[in-house]
C-alpha cells in the first residue's frame, strides 16, 4: 500500500476508537512530558550553575603570583613546588606582556588595603578593594541596590551590605551620600644617583624605598550589594568597600606586600602582590596558565572544579532521564494494550483486508503507522505539557525566591535538541510498542479471521 | 513442478486435500479433489454444510493452502507461491463475495469499493472513475456516501460485488452470496452475477447449498459431500446425483 493511503487508513482507524486512542496518546504525552520536564530541569539547572559560576569568575580566571622562595605565606600552589629560579618581578611590564597573550580579556592587579573610612564623623575600619570595570557586565552585581560605578575613574563607592549596616541602620538611605576614605599613600623616594628606576630593571636594593603620606579622598556611595559578589578567588570578594580599580590604582595606597618589596629590594618600584588574568573561555585557561608559567610566574586556577561539575551534571541528567522515562515506560504498555485490543476488535477487518489482497506487510505497516501516529501526537503534546510544567515550576521557584529576597532564576531550559529528541523518542518508543501487536495482526489467518464475529 | 494451466482452464485443482487436526481427530475437510474450471464458466459448488465446498473455494482463492495436492491458477501453482505472491494473486486476479457481505462498517460505500484499489496501489486520479464504474455495474452509483448500515442486505451484497469487481479480476469467487438474503433479493443477486459473467466474460465459482439457484444460474455444478467430489458435470447429471445426495442426507 502507498504511504499516503496507509497514513489515511491509520488516522481513520485511530479516529474510530477516538476515546481509547486519545487516552493512549495522552499516556504517551504524559510520559514525554515527564521526560521533557526532568531533562529541562537538568539542563536549566546546569545552565544556571554554569552562569552563576562564570559570573563568579572562578573558572575563567588565572591568578598569577611570583614564585616565592619563602615558605609558608605566599607559597606556590600544589603541583608547582619544584625549586625554580626566582620569578621576574610582577610589575606593569609583566602585566602588559600577559595582556598580549591570545584569549586574555584583561589583566588586573588585586588591590586591597585595610584602611579607615569616615562617615558622619565616625571612623570605621574597612577592607577596600578595587573592582575592574568588566565586573559591570559579568553579572556579579546583578540585583544590587543603586547602580554600578558611572565610569572606571569615578570617585564612587559600592558598599557591601554588612558594612552599609554598620554605617546606617537604614542602608538604602546611604545612596548618594559621601564618605571619606583615609589611606596611606606610598610615595617613592628619589633614587640614588646611577640607579635606573625603570620597572624591572632596577635590582639594586641599596638606598631605594618609599615614604608613607596620609591622604583623604571623598567618595560618593552609588550602590549597595546585597550578596557579596564573589568575583574570583583573590578578587574583590572580601572587600567591604568597593571602588573602581583604576581609582584604587591611582591612590597608590600602601599595601601589605610593600614592606616585603622593601625587604626583597625591588627598588621602590611598585610591584603587584598578584594579578588576575581573565580568559575569554574556561577552555582556554589551561593554555594561558602554561604560557604564564613559562614567563616564570606561578599560577592558580580552578580548572579541575569545572571538570567535576560537568561529570556531576552528566550523572544528574542521566538520573533525571531515567525517572522521566518511567512514565514513558507505562505509556508504552498503554500503547501495546490499545493495539492488542484493536487487533481483537478488528480481527474480522484484518481478515477482510487480507481477502482483498492485503499482504502481511500491509497489515503490519497499518498497525505500525497507527502506533507511530499516536507516538507523534503524544510527542508533540508531551513537549507542550513539559514546557508548561517548566513554566509552572519556574513561576513557583521565582515566587519562592522572591519571598527569600533572592533574584529570580531560570531553572528550566527547553533547548531545541530536547524538543526534537523528545518527539523522536516518543515515535520510536511507540513504534517499538507497536512491534508485537503489528506482527501479531499480520500473522492472523484470514480464513479464521473472517469467521470471527 | 512447472505450474501452467492449459489454455481455456482458469483454475485447476489436482488431488487437493485439506486436513485439520482437532485434538486427536483428523478432519478431512477436503479430501483428494481434482477439478478443472474453464475460463468464462459459472461453476456452482453445491453441497450441504461441512461438505468442504467453502474450504475448496478458499484454497482456490488463495486464502488457504492445501495440505496436499496442487491448485493452478494464472499459470502458477498456488501452493508454491510465497505469502506475498499469494496476496498479489488475491489482489489482482481474484474477486471475492461472502455470505455476510464483509463490508467495513466504518467506511462509506465508495471507500469500501476503493479499498482493493488502495491495496493494489492504483493511482488516486484513476480510482474515483473505477469505483463509479463498479458501482454502476451493480446499480448503486447513487449511494456513494452511505455507510453499509444504511443499506439493505441486498444493497450491501451488491456493494460487496462492486468491491470484488473494481480491480477487474478474471476470477470471481462467491461464498454463499445469497445465504443472508431473502429469496427475491437472492435471486436479484444471482441475476446480477450471471449478467456480470456474461458482460465481462468472467469465470465465476459460487459456493451454495441452494440447488434451485445453482440450477437456474450456473453453467456447471460440482457437488461435494464429506470433502469429496460427489459429482461434476452437466446440470442434468448433477440433478441425479444431488437426488442421491439428498436421499443420503435424508437417510
Amino acid at each position: 500500500m502507498k504511504s499516503g493511503d496507509l497514513g489515511e487508513l491509520a488516522v481513520r482507524n485511530l479516529r474510530e476508537s477516538f476515546l481509547r486512542n486519545s487516552l493512549t496518546t495522552l499516556g504517551v504525552a504524559v510520559g514525554i512530558a515527564s521526560l521533557v520536564a526532568m531533562l529541562s530541569l537538568g539542563v536549566g539547572l546546569q545552565e544556571l550553575a554554569s552562569k552563576r559560576l562564570s559570573q563568579s569568575g572562578l573558572f575563567d580566571t588565572v591568578v598569577v603570583m611570583t614564585r616565592s622562595n619563602l615558605r609558608g605565606f605566599g607559597r606556590p600552589p600544589r603541583g608547582d613546588s619544584s625549586p625554580k629560579q626566582p620569578s621576574p618581578p610582577l610589575d606593569p611590564a609583566a602585566r602588559e606582556e600577559m595582556e598580549k597573550l591570545p584569549n586574555v580579556v584583561e589583566v588586573y592587579p588585586q588591590i586591597r588595603f585595610l584602611t579607615e573610612v569616615r562617615y558622619a564623623d565616625a571612623p570605621y575600619s574597612a577592607m577596600v578593594a578595587g573592582v575592574p570595570d568588566s565586573a559591570r557586565s559579568s553579572g556579579a552585581f546583578d540585583g544590587m541596590q543603586g547602580r554600578f560605578f558611572s565610569s572606571a575613574t569615578a570617585d564612587e563607592a559600592i558598599l557591601q551590605i554588612e558594612f552599609a549596616k554598620d554605617l546606617s541602620s537604614q542602608p538604602s538611605t546611604l545612596l548618594g551620600k559621601e564618605l571619606d576614605l583615609r589611606y596611606a599613600e606610598r610615595q617613592a623616594l628619589a633614587p640614588q644617583a646611577g640607579a635606573d628606576n625603570r620597572p624591572g630593571t632596577n635590582r639594586n636594593p641599596a638606598g631605594s624605598g618609599f615614604s608613607i603620606v596620609p591622604r583623604q579622598r571623598k567618595l560618593r556611595i552609588v550602590g549597595i550589594v546585597e550578596t557579596e559578589p564573589a568575583a574570583g578567588f583573590g578578587g574583590f570578594g572580601s572587600g567591604r568597600l568597593l571602588i573602581p580599580l583604576q581609582v584604587a590604582e591611582a591612590l597608590r595606597a600602601a599595601q601589605t606586600n610593600d614592606l616585603r618589596d622593601i625587604v626583597r629590594g625591588t627598588g621602590g618600584e611598585s610591584t603587584y602582590a598578584s594579578l588576575t588574568v581573565r580568559v575569554s573561555k574556561p577552555s582556554q585557561v589551561e593554555a594561558i596558565e602554561t604560557a604564564i608559567k613559562n614567563m616564570g610566574f606561578s599560577t592558580f586556577s580552578l580548572l579541575d572544579a569545572t571538570r567535576n561539575l560537568r561529570i556531576f551534571f552528566a550523572v544528574f541528567d542521566l538520573l533525571l532521564a531515567i525517572f522521566g522515562s518511567l512514565a514513558l515506560a507505562v505509556a508504552t504498555l498503554g500503547i501495546i494494550n490499545t493495539l492488542v485490543m484493536a487487533i481483537l476488535e478488528r480481527r474480522r477487518e484484518i481478515g477482510i483486508l487480507k481477502a482483498l489482497g492485503a499482504a502481511d506487510r500491509d497489515v503490519k505497516q497499518l498497525f505500525f503507522v497507527e502506533a507511530g501516529v499516536m507516538g507523534l501526537l503524544g510527542g508533540f503534546l508531551g513537549v507542550g505539557f513539559g514546557w508548561l510544567i517548566g513554566q509552572a515550576v519556574t513561576f513557583g521557584t521565582n515566587v519562592y525566591l522572591k519571598q527569600q529576597n533572592l533574584p529570580p532564576a531560570h531553572v528550566f531550559s527547553v533547548p531545541w535538541w530536547l524538543i526534537v529528541g523528545a518527539i523522536g523518542f516518543g515515535v520510536m518508543v511507540s513504534l517499538a510498542a507497536g512491534l508485537y501487536p503489528a506482527s501479531r495482526a499480520a500473522r492472523l489467518n484470514p480464513v479464521e479471521a473472517l469467521r470471527y464475529e | 513442478m512447472t505450474a501452467t494451466t492449459p489454455n481455456g482452464i482458469a483454475v485447476r485443482a489436482a488431488n487437493v486435500s485439506r486436513h485439520y487436526q482437532m485434538g486427536s481427530a483428523l478432519i478431512r475437510a477436503v479430501d483428494d479433489i481434482s477439478l478443472e474450471i474453464r475460463c468464462g464458466e459459472f461453476l456452482a459448488l453445491l453441497g450441504s454444510s461441512g461438505s468442504g465446498k467453502s474450504t475448496l473455494l478458499n484454497m482456490m482463492a488463495g486464502l488457504d493452502r492445501p495440505t496436499s495436492g496442487d491448485i493452478f491458477a494464472e499459470g502458477r501453482n498456488l501452493r508454491e507461491m510465497t505469502p506475498l505472491e499469494l496476496a498479489r494473486y488475491r489482489r489482482e486476479a481474484v474477486g471475492m463475495v461472502f455470505q455476510s457481505f464483509n463490508l467495513l462498517p466504518r467506511m462509506t460505500l465508495e471507500e469500501n469499493v476503493e479499498l482493493p484499489l488502495r491495496l493494489a496501489e492504483v493511482d488516486r486520479s484513476e480510482r474515483a472513475g473505477r469505483v463509479r464504474e463498479a458501482l454502476e455495474h451493480v446499480r448503486l452509483e447513487k449511494r456513494l456516501a452511505h455507510r453499509p448500515s444504511e443499506l439493505s442486505g441486498g444493497e450491501q451484497q451488491r456493494a460487496a460485488l462492486a468491491r470484488a469487481l473494481v480491480n477487474r479480476p478474471k476470477l470471481l469467487f462467491a461464498d454463499e452470496p445469497t445465504g443472508n438474503l431473502d429469496s427475491a433479493t437472492g435471486e436479484e443477486i444471482m441475476r446480477l452475477l450471471a449478467e456480470i459473467q456474461r458482460s465481462l466474460g468472467m469465470t465465476i465459482v459460487m459456493v451454495t447449498h441452494e440447488r434451485p439457484l445453482a440450477d437456474r444460474f450456473a453453467s456447471r455444478i460440482a457437488a461435494l459431500a464429506d470433502g469429496k467430489l460427489a459429482s461434476d458435470g452437466a446440470k442434468a447429471e448433477v440433478l441425479r446425483s444431488s437426488d442421491v445426495h439428498r436421499s443420503e442426507v435424508q437417510r
